[in-house]
């Protein structure tokens, strides 16, 4: 509202009533703010309150690769060429001279040998992209454990989930354009997959290829679909996702002071202004550095793409691992069907699991609601521990993609442990379906206790280590209280009672029967917050007749 | 001619004819047949035979068998030739240490001499790929013609080779335990000969499919990749995205969130008194 005005008002102002700017840097931010209306924008968001704490910055590593990948990539497209014209290839690098190559593989190795700075830029584009994704990663679980994607967040985390998945594909992409034997044996992957479709899937690839593998087509489209549609999607919804992360404000750990209609930080400037800035050159320096030191995606000594050769170790980039390993340990099953159509099972089903795997994590937060029937907005954040059914969810999801990533390297995992690699497949298989039911119970357990241990601190206070001897004779350790602050901090968390099944007759006394959803509904909620699932926190009287009463135990 | 008519119905004339029949064939046989194998003499080749038979008493007829029959343990090695002698015993492969998935390249004990020598006894027992000589597997030394030499290899290795060694001959994993091995610091004879003969589970590239021009462009491949710079810096193992995944992770994004701690362990409330 205010803002509105102040532009209005600021605008219509005529000149000779205002102050006469002290120097040319006013004079100029004058004449834009007549214009932009920037004053009134910058008093309203400049001193925007951000907490501090490391995880928070995890989100702005994304970002600064993000950033980093576009410059760099913007550099690229000057040098390469999307076509997959047949060219021989007579450049600088010898052990290639004289070979039959398309014009993608040729650019791409002139890229490295030729271009100055080329070889440097191409590595930092693609250590970039390794970095961002992962980063996205590990923002997305931070957001996860402590459950930053409550409300009013739901649509924020949908956002970042997309640009997670948008991340996967567009890094899919552009591992794909070089044509060298590595990306044209992740094509061929593709085309495999899409084939295992039915019905539609020889369709698809028809199209999409424009004709029988590999064609001349695949790679100018994948370099629009790589440069163009997916980074501009997600230009836009990093823009929205960034526009919902000011408006929401920005969460906080639960301590002395901070509720959830405020935010206790530092204002954006300068703090934060400095140190964002600050970290940015921090990320491209670390990723620059990445470049310089270590090879990614040598091109050149992967050779030209022919369908006919292949390398051992073909694995795509670590975040498309998952599916590599989804189709390494699925037995090769294939059905016929309807006289002679063939269903590739061994392929389908794997292709089937892959958006089930990625949207699994996606659903919890609106799971999560349900069950629990919270609708009230969240601005501290949980502990994990406070949340154990959550946790234990999202570490079974983490060890199950690990166990993928295993069954997806799983020859090197053969090669480098002197392991046969028929033994790890087979592993993978139990571990798909025992791996994450056991990291599931295991985590709960293991929060449970953590809350037991924050249950005792609050009460007991902390181990001092020093042994004290009383007059009848016994020894005892001195326990020192906790501090106002970590009392408040440890017991600030609510502890949610579990959903009651309505009562068996309504008001008028007829037998009301509940439904099989509002059934399970209890019983979920029961397991989340029930006997047993979560420990009571410590209670005023209960902290007042220890510390009050007999010493310490 | 009388006389040898009148003498015809000699007792000892079937005698004599007999003789000379066989003093032909004999004559005969001698003068045509090839100087045979069997002959005992004391040239070189014979006494490398001989030399070798020991060691190969000594050394591998325990799986073998006394004559190289082959037994349960190991297999027969009529036909094997020299070359596969050279390979298997030059990279210490054979004799080998146990029994397993596959046999592992280790130290060899025995000398070149010794070698050739239980080569020479192997080749003895049925003829087979004969160990090459420098010319055969040696890579042109012209930079010119050996920088042409790589590039076929190279087309030639990712072809034949690359889908079990990796493109850059850093090996792989093969079913139950076996594998490809590295072919870094394989000598370039041991690699001629284990396309001559394909040890183990690697498949032979006899001259009929793969001329001995091809195999020395894999020679001149292979041994350009192990000692070409890294052009991008550190190779990581030249195995794929599999170890730019883990160094990505640890060094980079590791790095960073290290950074990230760091930078929010300093702001201003924490100034110091």
């Amino acid at each position: 509202m205010s803002s509105a005005s102040g532009t209005k008002s600021s605008a219509s102002k005529p000149a000779s009533t205002r102050a006469k700017p002290a120097n040319k840097a006013e004079a100029t931010a004058d004449w834009v703010d007549g214009r932009l209306g920037i004053y009134s924008l910058a008093k309203a968001n400049l001193r925007k309150i951000f907490p501090d704490h490391w995880s928070f910055m995890l989100g702005e590593i994304c970002l600064y690769s993000f950033i980093i990948i576009i410059l760099t990539g913007v550099y690229l497209t000057l040098f390469f060429k999307p076509s997959m014209a047949e060219t021989v290839y007579h450049g600088s690098y010898l052990p290639l001279n004289g070979i039959r190559m398309s014009e993608a593989y040729a650019s791409t190795v002139n890229i490295s040998f030729e271009v100055r700075g080329g070889l440097l830029i191409r590595q930092i584009h693609h250590w970039a992209a390794l970095v961002f994704v992962a980063a996205m990663f590990v923002h997305m679980m931070r957001v996860f454990f402590t459950g930053a994607f409550r409300k009013p967040r739901e649509i924020n985390w949908l956002f970042g989930f997309l640009l997670l998945c948008l991340g996967f594909f567009d890094g899919f992409f552009g591992y794909s354009l070089p044509d060298d034997l590595l990306s044209g044996t992740g094509i061929r992957f593709m085309e495999g997959a899409i084939l295992a479709v039915p019905i539609v899937g020889t369709y698809i690839q028809m199209f999409l290829f424009g004709g029988e593998f590999p064609g001349t087509d695949i790679i100018p489209r994948f370099f629009t679909i790589h440069v163009l549609l997916i980074p501009g999607i997600m230009l836009g919804l990093l823009v929205a996702h960034l526009i919902l992360v000011f408006y929401h404000k920005h969460t906080q750990w639960a301590g002395p002071g901070k509720t959830e209609k405020n935010v206790v930080g530092m204002p954006l400037m300068p703090v934060y202004m400095a140190k964002a800035g600050g970290f940015f050159f921090l990320v491209f320096g670390i990723i620059a550095v990445m470049s310089a030191v270590a090879t990614i995606n040598p091109v050149w000594a992967y050779g030209p793409y022919r369908p006919d050769q292949v390398s051992t170790d073909a694995q795509p980039d670590w975040y498309m691992g998952f599916a590599e390993g989804l189709i390494r340990f699925m037995p090769g099953w294939e059905i016929s069907v309807w006289g002679g159509h063939t269903l590739n099972l061994g392929v389908f089903i794997p292709l089937m699991i892959f958006p089930l795997v990625l949207v699994a994590i996606a659903v919890w937060p609106f799971i999560e609601s349900w069950v629990t029937g919270d609708k009230r907005e969240h601005h501290i954040l949980d502990r994990p521990r406070n949340a154990p059914v959550r946790t234990a969810f999202g570490a079974a999801w983490i060890a199950l993609y690990l166990v993928l990533l295993v069954g997806g390297g799983n020859d090197l995992v053969a090669t480098h442990l002197h392991m046969s690699i028929n033994t790890i497949t087979y592993a993978v298989r139990v571990g798909f379906f025992v791996v994450p039911v056991l990291t599931f119970i295991v985590t709960k357990r293991w929060c449970l206790g953590l809350q037991r241990r924050d249950k005792d601190k609050v009460l007991h206070g902390r181990e001092s280590g020093i042994i004290k001897r009383l007059p009848h004779g016994e020894f005892v350790e001195v326990h020192t209280p906790l501090p106002q602050k970590d009392l408040h901090t440890l017991t600030a968390h609510e502890q949610p009672r579990p959903l009651e099944l309505p009562a068996e007759t309504d008001e008028n006394g007829v037998a009301r029967k509940a439904g099989a959803i509002t059934k399970a509904r209890v019983k979920l909620s029961e397991g989340f917050y029930g006997e047993g699932n979560q420990i009571a926190k410590p209670t005023t009287e209960e902290y007042h007749e220890i510390t009050s009463g007999h010493g310490h135990h | 001619m009388k006389k040898l008519s009148a003498r015809r119905r000699h007792p000892l004339a079937a005698v004599v004819v007999l003789l000379l029949a066989l003093a032909a064939t004999g004559g005969l046989y001698a003068a045509f047949a090839p100087a045979g194998k069997a002959q005992a003499d004391s040239s070189a080749q014979s006494l490398a035979i001989d030399e070798g038979k020991k060691l190969f008493a000594v050394g591998c007829s325990s799986c073998h068998g006394l004559n190289g029959q082959g037994t349960s343990d190991g297999p027969s090695l009529v036909g094997v030739g020299s070359a596969a002698v050279d390979f298997q015993v030059g990279t210490g492969r054979m004799p080998a240490q146990q029994p397993g998935a596959q046999v592992p390249s280790k130290k060899n004990v025995y000398s070149q001499a010794e070698i050739d020598q239980l080569a020479a006894y192997v080749a003895s027992l049925g003829p087979g790929p004969v160990a090459p000589t420098t010319e055969q597997y040696e890579p042109s030394s012209n930079e010119v013609t050996n920088a042409e030499q790589v590039a076929k290899g190279g087309e030639l290795f990712r072809t034949n080779c690359a889908q079990c060694h990796n493109f850059a001959g850093k090996g792989g994993a093969l079913t139950n335990g076996k594998y490809a091995p590295s072919l870094e610091g394989v000598d370039a004879k041991h690699i001629y000969e284990a396309m001559q003969t394909g040890p183990q589970n690697m498949p032979s590239f006899p001259d009929t499919t793969m001329p001995e021009e091809q195999k020395r462009e894999i020679v001149a491949f292979v041994r350009h990749t192990n000692d070409e710079p890294n052009q991008g810096g550190l190779a990581l193992g030249s195995l794929g995205p599999v170890t730019e995944g883990l160094f990505g992770w640890i060094f980079g994004l590791g790095t960073l969130i290290v950074i990230a701690i760091w930078v929010a362990a300093h702001t201003t409330k924490a100034k110091k008194s």
